[in-house]
């Protein structure tokens, strides 16, 4: 039995959430219409990317009337959503909730905020301190949200956490327009094609990329969503730089012949990295240089 | 050296470009473009552009030649038009620009080109409102960064799809979508008056200097790293400073800060806002 999974390529509207709601519910109808059992959207789906100083006025708490006829909808089929939540303690985060059967079943809180060049996460956002992976009907599954997992420490996380899939939120941008010869992909994309390709491929597990699209001042999101498998093969891409709904399938079987065959989750040994990390961490805070 | 410029994706960049005009114009509730064609190559390129991602009956082509203009110049734009199938409007400036300057007969080259752009930039915005069509700017990166252009003059603009390609990267990409050879082939020129030239002005040419702008601003190598990487010094001495001088023509203009929340520096919302 597969699992029909959907990634929503959209382009949000900037700052106005009603209208994304009703964009995203749009999205659910139409991937259920196709079969689909889970919808994943891309980061801050629900308010757009470059909100500056609009951060406090669109948080939401993950318990908010706004979220109602998303959580509703999660009925039909789970959802990830990308939305500013603000935290009992009046703090903003990037976060991705997942919402199934009426509830919310996870928040994950971006914990790399991008702070240089064209970003300025760090400037309007609170930094999330975990990872965790969660039960889901298809499985244990992690949420990341773009930047995070440009830190290989957070996929290794949720796949030692018991991960089978990490679903990745993103809006990342066109910088650079370069293609290497022979590539498909403009740099920038071939570089998260490699990344994703290499988390599934050594984890054995599923990654679901589902990047935004559109233009918000003059920045292009570049879309090319993406589902690869275990194998770290390409399962399905989205075009570049267009609204797409992407629909892909996953096999659990296929995965567990893979776990079967390539042993790296089943003989990783976290506690070597823990000592390891904790050594380091002494030795930083001892101010002990490294030879 | 090889061309840096090779490796842009140009099929990928007019995909992008189409998309930021349809989706900037759009999103500020019009539905058609507009701007000044020189008949060079810049205009002629947004031109290609704009006809393409909102239509040649959405956009509206304004010629407005000084009378030393080059005829070439009205000739390559209303070539743009034909091919486009945009509107063109024509609408000579001299009338205005001599009115100004009977008075000031001592006025420089300098003052006459300025006040040349900024009258275009002016007819340009008229028109905008009467057609509800936003202004498209034509400035590319390289003049964007040497300071080669007049602020609130051919800088003024609502939306400017070009401004992040050098000029040998417009070059490409106008080959690609079609621009009459005649107007890409031709030396790069301000037209003030017949036979100038940005090259002989500038003192250097721009598939000469685009190379090295590339690398100080896309790729930030220091002034010792361009030495030995074979730039000659005094070049690069001299484009840093270009750039440097012309930083207030990149930026609003400065605000005095006295509250708490100041436009451009601490009151932080996208152009984009709410749409």
């Amino acid at each position: 039995m597969t699992i029909r999974i959907a990634l929503a390529q959209i382009a949000p509207y900037l700052g106005l959430p009603d209208r994304n709601r009703d964009l995203h519910l749009e999205q659910a109808e139409r991937a259920r219409a196709e079969g689909a059992e889970l919808l994943v959207f891309p980061e801050l789906s629900l308010t757009g990317y470059l909100l500056k100083d609009m951060v406090p006025d669109l948080a939401l708490r993950p318990d908010a009337p706004a979220l109602a006829p998303l959580l509703e909808a999660s009925r039909m089929l789970d959802l990830v959503v990308g939305f500013v939540e603000e935290g009992p303690d009046y703090r903003h985060y990037n976060s991705l909730a997942y919402l199934a059967e009426g509830r919310v079943v996870h928040v994950h809180r971006k914990v790399y905020l991008p702070t240089y060049g064209m970003f300025e996460e760090q400037r309007y956002f609170t930094a999330g301190d975990s990872l965790r992976a969660f039960p889901t009907r298809f499985g244990r599954l992690a949420l990341a949200v773009c930047e995070d997992i440009w830190h290989p420490s957070l996929p290794y996380l949720a796949f030692m956490d018991g991960a089978l899939g990490l679903l990745v939120g993103s809006a990342s941008p066109l910088r650079g327009a370069d293609r290497a010869p022979g590539d498909d992909l403009p740099s920038n994309a071939a570089f998260w094609d490699r990344l994703l390709r290499h988390y599934a491929g050594i984890y054995a597990g599923w990654v679901a990329f589902c990047n935004r699209c559109g233009v918000e001042d003059g920045t292009s999101f570049w879309g090319g969503s993406r589902l690869v498998g275990p194998d770290g093969g390409l399962v399905a891409e989205a075009p570049l730089h267009e609204p797409a709904l992407l629909v892909g399938e996953l096999d659990p079987a296929a995965l567990r012949r893979r776990r079967q065959a390539f042993s790296a989750v089943r003989d990783e040994r976290p506690e070597v990295a823990f000592r390891g990390l904790e050594r380091i961490l002494r030795d930083r805070a001892a101010g002990v240089e490294a030879p | 050296m090889s061309d840096p410029f090779a490796a842009t994706d140009y099929h990928l960049v007019r995909k992008v470009l189409t998309e930021f005009l349809r989706s900037e114009v759009r999103r500020t509730g019009m539905e058609r473009g507009i701007l000044g064609l020189s008949g060079g190559l810049d205009s002629s390129l947004v031109a290609f552009l704009a006809a393409e991602a909102l239509g040649p009956d959405r956009v509206t082509g304004v010629a407005m030649p000084y009378r030393t203009s080059s005829p070439e110049s009205l000739a390559h734009a209303r070539l743009v038009a034909e091919a486009t199938g945009i509107e063109l409007v024509e609408i000579e400036i001299t009338p205005m620009v001599d009115a100004y300057f009977a008075d000031r007969p001592d006025a420089d080259g300098l003052r006459r080109g300025n006040k040349m752009a900024r009258e275009r930039m002016s007819i340009l915005y008229d028109l905008s409102a009467a057609r509800r069509a936003l202004v498209l700017g034509t400035s590319n990166k390289s003049e964007l960064y040497l300071g080669y252009g007049t602020a609130f003059g051919d800088l003024a603009s609502a939306v400017n799809p070009i401004g992040d390609l050098y000029k040998s990267e417009v070059r490409r990409l106008s080959r690609l979508l079609g621009v009459p050879e005649a107007i890409v082939a031709k030396p790069p020129s301000a037209d003030l008056w017949a036979g100038q030239s940005d090259e002989a002005e500038l003192g250097f040419a721009y598939e000469d200097v685009d190379p090295l702008l590339r690398l100080m601003l896309d790729e930030r190598l220091g002034e010792a790293e361009l030495a030995a990487a074979g730039w000659d010094p005094a070049f690069v001495r001299r484009i840093a400073e270009m750039i440097r001088r012309s930083q207030f023509k990149r930026r609003l203009p400065v605000i005095a800060k006295l509250s708490r929340r100041t436009a451009d520096l601490d009151f932080l919302y996208p152009r984009d806002w709410g749409t």
